[in-house]
């Protein structure tokens, strides 16, 4: 079966999407106290990784950002093929926290809930908010994102990927379709 | 009551006999052998294709019977045999009670005769119970039916009473069969000692074990001039000893069991107890060793040391597990393997399951001369056929074998004249 | 990475690279260990029966936190005895235990192959805690995490195992896991505790400590019981440690960075003098602590993928 695909972003998409987002999130948390960013293994890290990066070139301060891997949390042990166990690098308090939850891609929402499941576990954050690239909707669970780059509509069999180069820095957005 | 077998291929190794003859039989006995026997009003039984041998004898059994008819008896153990095309077995005395007595004796004598479908001669105990410490009354069980006395199953661990038993059985003129094994060497072991049993984590079984005390009764033998017989040799050094034994005019005889001329240690991998057994199965170089005692003649019988054992005794964690297997009805094709592997010819593997052991048990079996006793084996030697251990006619499963093609098998088996098997 | 293993019956089943993912895989949930909260929901709704058939309390509670940590519901079963004893068979009691549907069974027993003839008896997955004297797994991967975190590789490392060979499962276990991560095993100890062949399972053989720890880099004490004293196998428990223990500058012998592990519970004084013990080299504590992000990684990828039930 051929694959179509379809660039959704290219990388001054992206940056765009990103600056954006950086700015919505400050504006929202009024500055950058108690803010951090916790990036959802592995795209979503790359992500926050480079909103750190945004947010320093805006505020001139570096936000704590933490990787969180949510294997541990998910809820289909039993039908995965794979079953490698990424490591979660928080090396902060997150009590009283304004935390910034951080993905590509925002799909049935049972990622999210098992990040934040993650999270609470280490510890009572003041709010969790959620920061997504692309949501291409089809959500299982009661979860908004916050800052969103792009609203995607997609069908259910379509693929989203989002392209990282060797720095792990997001290059683009495609669509694939089948 | 006549019975003619024609045209097969007359095996009897006892009178060099291999070649296409008819034999009669009549009322039990063997009454001629020839080419082209007019049937008259004899029943005809065609063996074009089959070979025809002595019914086999397997000089070391335990039909558990009195005392443990749980795991087999002299019915089941007689049909095994049957099955296997074996009608004379020699069966060993740790029953319970032990045969140390003529009521015991008379016992097996009677219920084979009576029910059995196999000749049965009884092994007597060396010791009063198998406890090493008084002698049998071996005149008396010898003239009630003992063939030869043993105490299988455990070593006589006293040398002077391993001496004494044999001058004492010699008085009589039948052998000791030994079950050579130091215990103090076997250290609780429960599989040959070697690299498998160091990888298994299984405390194992030095060849010393036997070697030791295979070359004391030897030593003895040569002492007293008395007859002995080495059950079960396992190991390479035990092979050497009989052989430089032999050459040198003591008067000692041997057997040897399929399994330890078929497996190896190696087998033990899995931990299953079906492959546990005593002596234990050995290393390559034994089980080579082994076959070419045979092939040479140092090794005078085959033998099962059929040894049946219920599954609630084996199917527990190895080292716990009962030693021993059952091996009536897969003699014959592991015999025969041997032919076709090219370590015997066809008539010296009849000779080792007939005239051989016979003549060490001193039974007027294992020959089809004419006058003797009609046990007659009907072998159909290219069948492949499984073994399936729940087929198996023994009262008790635990083969070694389960699962494997075997080339070869009894189609009928003949006791005095009467088929008592047939497939 | 997919984990194919339903059992953990010992390390010569499992490959390299299942090896490898294992310690991966604990890497990633010893950060759990170091939590307030030290819990994740992983195995929730798992149960994890823990059948000690020898007392074990290191090991035993080593899985129990493993389990918890993961949230699986951890039972302990204690038996004594070998099943002869008890006049109920193992595989009775085996049974009894699935019809209440455990996941798996994490079991020690003093038979060799008991756990292997479990495995083979039962449906769910069997991790095998140490089998009379064939194997240990966990303690095994547990040590290899333990040197690869001091040494950040264990290829091309020189291990030296001192001690009572023969009847030693740890031993076994830590030969074939070292030597398919690539290191060099070398054994020591008195002629009447090396087992014949113990060579073929991939390691050298000496017969006197020096020999052995000689430029080592981890050089690993295994416990002597003291029962084995007034036995064949050894005059004195005093002699031994003279000859065979680690004391004194002996380890001067070894590399100057090189540790000292040893799978507990030590004889103070006997196969490791109490400096040694207590000194900067030693790793024993580690090990100890490793051993229960080691256990969750097991646990975790014996329950996950679709090994076990078909729904869950």
């Amino acid at each position: 079966m051929a694959t179509e695909t379809i660039e959704i972003l290219d990388t001054d998409g992206v940056n765009r999407a990103l600056t954006r987002i950086a700015h919505e999130i400050l504006e929202h948390n009024k500055g950058v106290e108690d803010l951090v960013l916790i990036g959802i293994r592995t795209g979503g890290a790359y992500l926050a990784s480079q909103l750190q990066q945004v947010i320093s070139a805006i505020e001139g301060v570096k936000v704590p950002l933490g990787i969180i891997d949510v294997t541990m949390y998910r809820d289909d042990l039993c039908s995965r093929s794979d079953l490698a166990v990424g490591q979660t690098d928080i090396p902060f308090r997150l009590r009283d926290q304004k935390i910034v939850l951080v993905d590509d891609v925002l799909f049935t929402g049972r990622t999210i809930r098992a990040a934040m499941g993650a999270v609470m576990d280490l510890g009572r954050p003041q709010n969790i908010q959620l920061a997504i690239l692309i949501d291409r909707g089809h959500r299982e669970l009661p979860i908004r994102p916050d800052y969103i780059g792009r609203n995607l509509p997609t069908a259910r069999n379509e693929q989203i990927k989002v392209d990282f180069d060797d720095l792990n820095t997001a290059q683009a957005v495609h669509l694939l379709r089948n | 009551m006549k019975i003619l077998i024609k045209s097969g291929r007359v095996v009897d190794p006892a009178n060099k006999l291999d070649k296409k003859l008819d034999i009669l039989v009549v009322d039990g006995k063997i009454a001629e052998l020839a080419a082209n026997i007019d049937p008259g009003n004899a029943e005809v039984i065609n063996a074009a294709g089959l070979i025809v041998t002595p019914g086999l004898v397997d000089m070391h059994t335990h039909l558990r019977d009195p005392g443990y008819e749980y795991k087999e008896d002299i019915i089941s153990g007689t049909r095994a045999a049957a099955a296997g095309g074996v009608t004379s077995l020699a069966c060993m005395p740790n029953t319970s009670p032990v045969n140390d007595s003529l009521a015991v004796t008379q016992y097996i004598i009677t219920k084979a005769k009576e029910q059995g479908s196999a000749n049965v001669f009884p092994i007597g105990s060396i010791t009063k119970g198998m406890n090493g410490e008084l002698l049998a009354e071996m005149g008396e069980l010898k003239e009630g039916g003992c063939v030869g006395f043993s105490d299988d199953g455990l070593p006589v661990i006293n040398g002077e009473m391993m001496r004494r038993g044999l001058e004492y059985a010699n008085t009589f003129g039948v052998p000791i069969f030994t079950h050579a094994e130091d215990l103090s060497l076997v250290a609780g072991g429960s599989m040959n000692e070697g690299s498998v049993s160091t990888e298994l984590g299984l405390k194992g079984i030095p060849w010393v074990a036997e070697d030791a005390v295979t070359a004391r009764d030897i030593m003895l033998a040569e002492l007293t001039g008395a007859h002995l017989h080495v059950c079960h040799v396992s190991t390479k050094g035990s092979v050497e000893l009989v052989r430089h034994a032999k050459a040198r005019g003591v008067r000692v005889t041997c057997e040897a069991t399929p399994h330890h001329f078929m497996l190896t240690d190696e087998a033990v991998r899995g931990y299953n107890a079906n492959f546990k057994m005593n002596p234990p199965l050995r290393t390559q170089e034994d089980v080579d060793a082994v076959r070419a005692g045979l092939a040479d003649g140092t090794i005078d019988a085959i033998a099962t040391d059929h040894a049946p054992h219920h599954i609630d005794e084996k199917n527990v964690e190895f080292a716990i597990a009962m030693n021993g297997v059952v091996g009536l009805e897969t003699l014959l094709p592991l015999t025969l393997k041997l032919v076709a592997e090219k370590v015997l010819d066809l008539s010296k593997a009849i000779a080792l399951l007939t005239c051989q052991p016979a003549e060490i048990l001193g039974i007027d079996r294992g020959t089809l001369a004419v006058g003797a006793v009609a046990d007659i084996t009907l072998i159909n030697p290219n069948k492949e056929w499984t073994v399936e251990a729940d087929k198996l006619h023994s009262k008790s499963k635990n083969t070694s074998f389960d699962g494997q093609t075997m080339r070869g098998y009894a189609v009928r088996t003949i006791l005095a004249g009467k088929t008592v098997f047939e497939r | 990475m997919s984990f194919n293993p339903k059992h953990i019956l010992g390390i010569k089943d499992l490959s390299t690279d299942e090896i490898n993912f294992i310690l991966d895989t604990a890497d990633s949930f010893k950060e759990i260990n170091t939590r307030q909260i030290k819990k994740v929901p992983t195995l929730r709704g798992k149960t994890v029966v823990n059948l000690f058939y020898e007392a074990s309390t290191r090991t035993r509670t080593s899985f129990e936190i493993a389990g918890k940590r993961l949230s699986a519901d951890t039972v302990n079963i204690s038996a004594s005895g070998s099943s002869v004893a008890k006049g109920e068979t193992l595989e009775d009691t085996a049974k009894n235990i699935q019809a209440m549907h455990p996941d798996i069974i994490v079991m020690r027993h003093g038979a060799s192959g008991a756990c292997q003839y479990l495995a083979e008896r039962l449906d769910c997955s069997v991790i095998n805690a140490g089998d009379g004297m064939h194997e240990h797994p966990s303690q095994a991967l547990l040590d290899a995490f333990t040197i690869r975190q001091h040494k950040g590789s264990i290829e091309g490392l020189t291990v030296a195992i001192v001690g009572d060979i023969t009847h030693s499962r740890v031993v076994r276990s830590d030969i074939y896991c070292l030597s398919k991560l690539g290191a060099k095993v070398r054994l020591a100890g008195p002629g009447t505790m090396l087992p014949p062949g113990i060579e073929k399972l991939g390691c050298e053989v000496f017969n006197n400590l020096e020999d052995a720890i000689r430029d080592a880099d981890v050089v690993m004490m295994l416990r002597i019981q003291r029962e084995r004293q007034g036995t064949p196998l050894i005059p004195s428990v005093r002699e031994y440690a003279r000859f065979f223990g680690l004391n004194g500058n002996k380890m001067d012998l070894a590399k100057k960075d090189a540790i000292v592990m040893h799978p507990g519970p030590i004889n103070r004084g006997v196969e490791l003098g109490t400096a040694i013990a207590d000194g900067p080299q030693n790793v024993i504590l580690n090990q100890v602590e490793n051993g229960v992000a080691v256990r969750m990684a097991l646990l975790y990828l014996v329950a996950g993928g679709e090994k076990l039930q078909e729904d869950c």
